[in-house]
Parts: structure tokens; C-alpha cells; sequence
């Protein structure tokens, strides 16, 4: 790190970024700018090319600033191929046409993603092996970079069913808005509602797929049953869920570890085996249809002149409803977060992670540590219960066969790949599960690699698996292992993931 | 008249642990005083953890009493009332009486007040040094933030218990000298600061009694005599009791007020340093021979070969 008194390292960096850019503007104005050439009668023409000298100094400019930025060749490698992959998106979206600029998307979307890996992988590696006092610096700047982003990623998701609606329109955004957005999120939700009860209090949870049953069957059987609208049912699916996983809690959480995690999973085993075979109240595999669909505050999404569209003097288009479901969902799953964010900072909280670092030590210091315990478990639980009402409303019919065990596992991976505990960590790592899954679907250019027979969306799996696998290689602790202390004194230093304990239940 | 007789907060009578087969506890009585640096020692295996153990409710003993009087002196007629009404705890006039042997560990901490520390240090290592001595504010904190629901909304009330619980482990930092590392993460500090600050935590949570599992373990001599300092501290300023079991004789010695000798599960000795240091039942122990009258011999051998 400079001392004090030097310039910071951003400063320096532009520095470095603006002196790279004006030595390449000065080598490709005679050499890419300008080109004499001769015509068809032979007579000298001056050709102007600005687009290419402004590109390579983007280029140059680009790679320069983000290798003064970062200090591991990895970092820099994946940050450069990034930028530039954007940047050449950028270049077909705004030049070209047809086939060419139907590519753009995939570069942006391409070096996006670059970018985001190799920040996130390999940016903070310098600090993890070697936790000393030293590196707290490095961590402290980690630290407000996460915060940041996580800010600007809030910033890129409102704005997303509305600048795809504007891109693409009603028909084409759909799918996005849908199958990306609102997915995605059902699962960001999940995992920062089971990351409480994994990450934060370290209690291995198998089975957290029973609480989203929970509620997503309180939801359907109230509002079948009783006709109560969902805003009424919505909190009841929360205490539902919160309820149980109380009962569940109290004859479990006095065992640790292994046994936890044993019995967790046999709870959701039982629950989607209830759910099957009650057929009097749940009507089994043929599961509960026409549940009522989610209304704008009692204003229905349909195309009758009481309607959403006609109330507010619009076409009507089944977007409409999506996009209300997806903010919806964004709202539950913000509130999660903010919950959660909060409650870190009480001494509830602290006392969650305490019982991941040493249950016996919190003993000792008159932490009930079975109440902390059953508070993470039903808050957990709440939250899984309030998406499963979410996940009915959204689906109109719900059976068992969407609460299976693949369900628990994919949520768990979640919270460990994002790095347990981490809030922003276990967003990023459902957008790649969910997201990425998803994106197989539509990598319809293999097929030119591969065959027309080939089909990717068989190998999703495998690919998953892959990509789970280089994942924990490289970053055994998840996208975001460092821990943000509650509380500081003089000045908040993120904690090296390696430091911090899993918990053992 | 000794203290621990006279104004003991502590009566151990008669408590065994039995393992199985095993008895780590044999029938040990002896009594803490309020105020006092009480040892209790003896060579390895002697069963001490197991009566801190006990003591702290880690471990529910086979038999025995533990009469906690927290505040005043606890008179024996009253102790026998509250043990038959099969109560944990009694109000007196004179102050509060626990039965620990009753109560679980948490409760122990919470409400009789008993802190302890651990033989391999137990810090929240992930968590930093400010975090761990607000970790053990938790009662007091919970109900400051309202079981959460005030601390949710950002009460000022709650906002003023959370400064000043800061405060006070500010100011415990600064008392072990570990305030410029208070954002450091605790598994980042060196062994002896790790001592301290697990010293430090205990007493954030203020107990009457404070029970350390060999605090001065793998110390050096600068670091002991820190420790000696940061005990006689403690029993001076703040009204809490010290029990400590600890192997370093030198720093026994110069601290301590009484001293308690285990040795197989049984108590040998019980008294001050110098009663302690000259008892024959002590010195046979440690040599490891069987009775007092070999080991006056060996002792005599010994001295005998020292002066020919």
C-alpha cells in the first residue's frame, strides 16, 4: 500500500490510464486515423478511420487502468478480457447491423460476467493467505467494494423488467422478465432467508425446503378454502411456516452437526410425503389448481373493464402482471435482506454468530443458546414460508412434486457458494445458479459447434457440476468469504474468510 | 478466622462426579471467599476441571451441594430450607442464593453470575476483539434492544444501551492494552492477548465469580506476571471472586489468598500458600509417593543429597 501522503491508488491509476491513452493517441493518429489511399483513378484520397484510433485507446486505456488497479495477474487477465469483450459489444451494437449486432448482447453479456469472476475470485485472494493486521487495509477497501456494488446491482435490477420492456417489448421480454427475473429472485430470497439459519448461526439445514411447502400450501388451501385474498394470507403463510419450523426446532436443535443435518432432511422428506399422500387436504400428486392469482391491491390482471389495464388506461398485456410479481418478489426479498442486515447488528444477531463460533463459549457467557437457535430456525423458516406463498400466487398451481429434496440442495448451494454469511455474496450465487441454468437453455449456437442434435440443455447439469467443482478449487468458501464485523471502534475491516468458523450445528 | 470461613460466596459440600466406573470426584468440600483469590491445584488428572466443570454447570454432578450466596453471607439454616423445597433459587434478605447444582449452564452465567474461561481458549476467533466483549453483554443487550423489536426500529433508548455497552469494552480493551486491536479479528491475536482478552470477556459480563481454567497455560514470564497484575486488578477494583486453577506455582503463590489441593479426585489440603506450600500431603502428591511419611523421606534424601 502507498503511504499516506502519495496519491491513491485510483488517482494513480487514471494517472497511468490518461498517460497510456494520450501515448496511443499520438502512435495511431498517423498510423490508424489517417491513411492515404488511392482511388480508382488512381488520384491520393485521405480516409479518416477515428472510430479506430478511439477504439484502441479505449483498449489501451482500458487494459492499463485496470492492471495499476489490481495486483493479481489473474485479476488483471479475466478485468482486461472483460472490458474489452464489452467494449467490441458495445462496438457491434453501435456499428453494425443484422447478424453482427445480434452478438452484442452476448459479448456485453459475456464480458459482464468476465468482469464480475474476476473481481470476485481473485481480487481479494492477496488478504485470505495471509490474515495478519498487515493486509487489513485491503480488506477494509474489499469492503466498501462490496457495499458499493451491491448498491449498484440494487440500481441495475429495478431497472430491469422496464429497460427490457422498452428493448424488447411485451412479447420478447417476457421470458426474460419472468424465467430470469422473477426466478432468480424467488431463489435470491431463499437463500438469503436459509443463509440466516446456515450462515449466520451455522446450523446445517437440509430440509428448508419444507418451510417453503409450508407456506406455498397455506397460501393455496387458505385462499382456496376460505377465499381470503393473498395480502391477508401472506403473512399468515409466514407465521405458518415460522410456526413449524419452531416445532420442528424444539426436539432438534439439541442435536449438533451431522445429526442436525440428518434429521432436517428427513423432515422435508416427511413433509412432501404428507403433502402426497393427504389427498382429503391436499389433493396429493393432482395438487391444488386455480388458486387465486395475485391482484394490483385488489385490482385484477385481466382484460374485463375492472382490469389493471383498463383502470389505468393502458393496453392490456399479461406483462403487466409479471412485472407486479416482480417487483413483489423484489420487495419480499429486500425485506429479507434489510431484516437480516439489521438484525447482524443486534445483539440477537451476535449472538447467532457467536453460537457458529463456539456454542460453548456462548454458554458460558449466558447466551440461551437454545432460543437463539429456534429464533434463527423460525425467522429462517419465516421467510422460506412467505416465498412459498409467493412461489403459489405466482405459479396458480402447486403439487408436490415442486418441493423435493433438489429444491433444499439447490438453495443450500446457494448460500455456500455465495460464502456463507454473505448477503451480496448469496445474490450473485443465485443469479449464476438459477441464471445459469437457465442460460443453457439458450445456447442455441452450440448446436454449430456440436451437431443439430446436440441439445445443451441436456448438460446443464454437467456443466454445473463443472462449474461447482472449479468453484470450490478456487474458492472453497464461497464468491464472498470475508465477514463485515457488526460493530468497530475505529474502523470497520472485513474479516478473512479464513478465520471464520462454518459452525458445527 | 479465615475469610472463605468466615464470608465464603462459595460452599462446595460433598460433590462427586462419577463417569461410568470412573470417579473424577471423590466427596470434595471446601469453600471460595467473597472477594478472595481462591487456587485450586494439583498435579494432573486431579479431577480440577471437573469441579469447575460442576461448578459452571458444564457437567450436572453425581452428588453434592454447591450454595452460591451472591451477595451476602448465606446462613446455613436457610441454605437447608431452600435445598428441600427443591428450588434453584431463594431471595434472602442478606441477598440471593443459587443451588448451581440445579441450574443449567447458561443459567449459571445469566443469573448466579458465575463467568468462566477455558483451559484451550474458547474467543469467538472470527469475530473481532470489540465484538467478542459485546457478545458477552448479551442479557443485558437483549433486553435493552426489546428482544429485538426496539433495536429493529432503532429506539434512542436501545441506541444508548449499545453505546455504552461499547464503551464498556473500550474500556476493557484499553485495560488489557489491546485497544488499538479492537478491530482485529480475535483468531488474529497473539496467544497471551488471547488470554487476556478471554479474561476480558468474562468479566464484560460481570460476574460475582470468575472461574479460570489455567489462565497463565504456555505464558511467558513478562506475560505471567501481566496476568498476576490483571487479577489482583480485578479483585480489587470490581466485587468479583477469583477461582483459578493453575499450574505455574510462582504465580500461586504470589497471588493467591487460599489455596485448595486435589489429587485423585480427593481433597488434600486446603488453606493459605504457606499452610499449603509446607503441607507434607502437598509435597508427597507431587512427588508422586503414596503417604506423607515417604515423602518426608524423600524429601529428607533430597535435601540431605543437597547438603553432604
Amino acid at each position: 500500500m502507498a503511504p499516506a501522503a502519495a496519491p491513491s491508488r485510483l488517482q494513480q491509476a487514471l494517472r497511468d490510464a490518461a498517460f497510456a491513452g494520450l501515448v496511443t493517441a499520438a502512435l495511431s493518429f498517423p498510423m490508424l486515423a489517417i491513411r492515404v489511399e488511392s482511388d480508382m483513378n488512381n488520384r491520393l484520397v485521405l480516409e479518416e478511420r477515428w472510430p479506430l484510433m478511439f477504439a484502441a485507446i479505449a483498449f489501451i486505456a482500458s487494459a492499463r487502468f485496470l492492471a495499476s488497479m489490481l495486483d493479481d495477474w489473474r485479476a488483471r487477465a479475466g478485468a482486461v478480457a472483460g472490458v474489452w469483450s464489452m467494449l467490441l459489444g458495445a462496438g457491434l451494437a453501435w456499428f453494425t447491423t443484422g447478424a453482427q449486432a445480434a452478438l452484442a448482447p452476448w459479448f456485453l453479456g459475456g464480458g459482464a460476467l468476465l468482469l464480475a469472476a474476476a473481481l470476485l475470485l481473485f481480487r481479494a485472494s492477496p488478504q485470505e493467505a495471509e490474515p495478519a493486521s498487515g493486509a487489513a487495509p485491503a480488506a477494509a477497501s474489499a469492503g466498501r467494494f462490496v457495499t458499493l456494488a451491491g448498491f449498484v446491482a440494487l440500481g441495475v435490477v429495478v431497472a430491469y423488467p422496464l429497460v427490457l420492456l422498452g428493448w424488447l417489448g411485451p412479447q420478447g421480454s417476457l421470458k426474460w422478465i419472468n424465467n430470469y427475473g422473477v426466478q432468480i429472485l424467488i431463489y435470491v430470497m431463499l437463500g438469503w432467508g436459509l443463509n440466516i439459519v446456515v450462515g449466520l448461526a451455522g446450523l446445517l439445514d437440509l430440509g428448508y425446503v419444507a418451510f417453503y411447502a409450508v407456506g406455498a400450501y397455506a397460501y393455496a388451501l387458505l385462499a382456496t378454502t376460505f377465499g381470503l385474498s393473498f395480502w391477508i394470507c401472506l403473512p399468515l403463510a409466514g407465521i405458518l411456516a415460522a410456526f413449524w419450523g419452531i416445532l420442528l426446532g424444539f426436539p432438534v436443535l439439541r442435536l449438533r452437526g451431522d445429526y442436525l443435518a440428518l434429521v432436517t432432511l428427513a423432515f422435508g422428506e416427511i413433509i412432501t410425503i404428507v403433502l402426497t399422500n393427504w389427498v382429503e387436504l391436499t389433493n396429493g400428486e393432482s395438487g391444488i389448481s386455480s388458486i387465486p392469482r395475485v391482484t394490483f391491491f385488489g385490482i385484477p390482471f385481466t382484460a374485463a373493464p375492472d382490469g389493471f389495464a383498463a383502470t389505468f388506461g393502458i393496453a392490456f398485456s399479461p406483462i403487466h402482471r409479471t412485472i407486479f410479481l416482480f417487483y413483489l418478489i423484489l420487495v419480499l426479498a429486500l425485506i429479507t435482506n434489510v431484516v437480516t442486515i439489521r438484525l447482524r447488528r443486534l445483539p440477537i444477531g451476535r449472538a447467532w454468530e457467536a453460537l457458529r463460533e463456539d456454542e460453548i463459549a456462548c454458554r458460558s457467557l449466558g447466551v440461551n443458546t437454545t432460543n437463539t437457535k429456534l429464533t434463527a430456525f423460525a425467522l429462517g423458516a419465516m421467510f422460506g414460508g412467505l416465498a412459498g406463498a409467493f412461489f403459489a400466487v405466482r405459479q396458480g398451481f402447486i403439487n408436490p412434486n415442486s418441493f423435493t429434496f433438489m429444491e433444499s440442495a439447490t438453495i443450500l448451494a446457494i448460500v455456500v457458494l455465495g460464502g456463507m454469511g454473505s448477503q451480496l455474496g448469496v445474490a450473485l450465487a443465485a443469479v449464476v445458479m438459477i441464471g445459469g441454468t437457465e442460460i443453457l437453455r439458450e445456447l442455441d449456437f452450440l448446436k454449430a459447434v456440436f451437431g443439430a442434435d446436440f441439445d445443451p440443455s441436456q448438460y446443464r447439469m454437467l456443466i454445473f457440476g463443472f462449474a461447482m467443482v472449479a468453484m470450490m478449487v478456487w474458492k472453497p468458501r464461497g464468491l464472498i468469504s470475508t465477514r463485515e464485523p457488526s460493530i468497530f471502534l475505529k474502523e470497520r475491516r472485513a474479516v478473512a474468510g479464513a478465520l471464520v468458523k462454518e459452525g458445527r450445528g | 478466622m479465615s475469610r472463605w470461613l468466615t464470608d465464603p460466596i462459595l460452599a462446595v459440600e460433598h460433590l462427586s462426579m462419577r463417569f461410568g466406573g470412573l470417579v473424577a470426584v471423590n466427596d470434595v468440600s471446601f469453600c471460595v471467599g467473597r472477594g478472595d483469590i481462591t487456587a485450586l491445584i494439583g498435579p494432573n488428572g486431579a479431577g480440577k476441571t471437573t469441579v469447575f466443570n460442576c461448578i459452571t454447570g458444564f457437567y450436572k454432578p453425581t452428588q453434592g451441594r454447591l450454595a452460591f450466596a451472591r451477595e451476602g453471607r448465606a446462613d446455613a439454616a436457610e441454605v437447608r430450607a431452600l435445598t428441600n423445597t427443591g428450588k434453584r433459587h431463594a431471595r434472602l434478605p442478606s441477598g440471593d442464593i443459587y443451588l448451581l447444582e440445579r441450574m443449567p449452564d447458561h443459567e449459571i452465567a445469566a443469573k448466579a453470575r458465575v463467568a468462566r474461561t477455558f483451559q484451550n481458549i474458547r474467543l469467538f476467533g472470527g469475530m473481532t476483539a470489540l465484538e467478542n466483549l459485546v457478545v458477552a453483554q448479551h442479557n443485558a443487550l437483549m433486553r435493552a434492544s426489546g428482544w429485538s423489536l426496539l433495536g429493529l426500529i432503532g429506539a434512542p433508548s436501545w441506541r444508548r444501551a449499545e453505546a455504552s455497552a461499547i464503551e464498556k469494552a473500550r474500556a476493557w480493551l484499553a485495560r488489557i492494552g489491546l485497544e488499538e486491536r479492537a478491530d482485529d479479528p480475535a483468531a488474529a491475536l497473539p496467544y497471551g492477548d488471547q488470554r487476556r482478552l478471554e479474561i476480558a470477556r468474562a468479566m464484560c459480563s460481570e460476574p460475582a465469580l470468575l472461574c479460570l481454567d489455567e489462565p497463565a497455560a504456555g505464558l511467558n514470564p513478562r506475560e505471567s506476571a501481566q496476568l498476576g497484575d490483571l487479577l489482583r486488578l480485578i479483585r480489587d477494583e470490581h466485587a468479583t471472586s477469583i477461582l483459578i486453577i493453575e499450574h505455574d506455582m510462582s504465580v500461586v503463590m504470589k497471588i493467591s489468598d487460599h489455596v485448595v489441593v486435589l489429587d485423585y479426585g480427593a481433597l488434600i489440603s486446603d488453606g493459605t500458600p504457606d499452610f499449603v506450600r509446607n503441607d507434607p500431603h502437598v509435597i508427597a502428591a507431587y512427588l508422586g509417593v503414596s503417604d506423607a511419611a515417604e515423602a518426608e523421606q524423600v524429601v529428607a534424601e533430597i535435601s540431605g543429597e543437597a547438603r553432604p
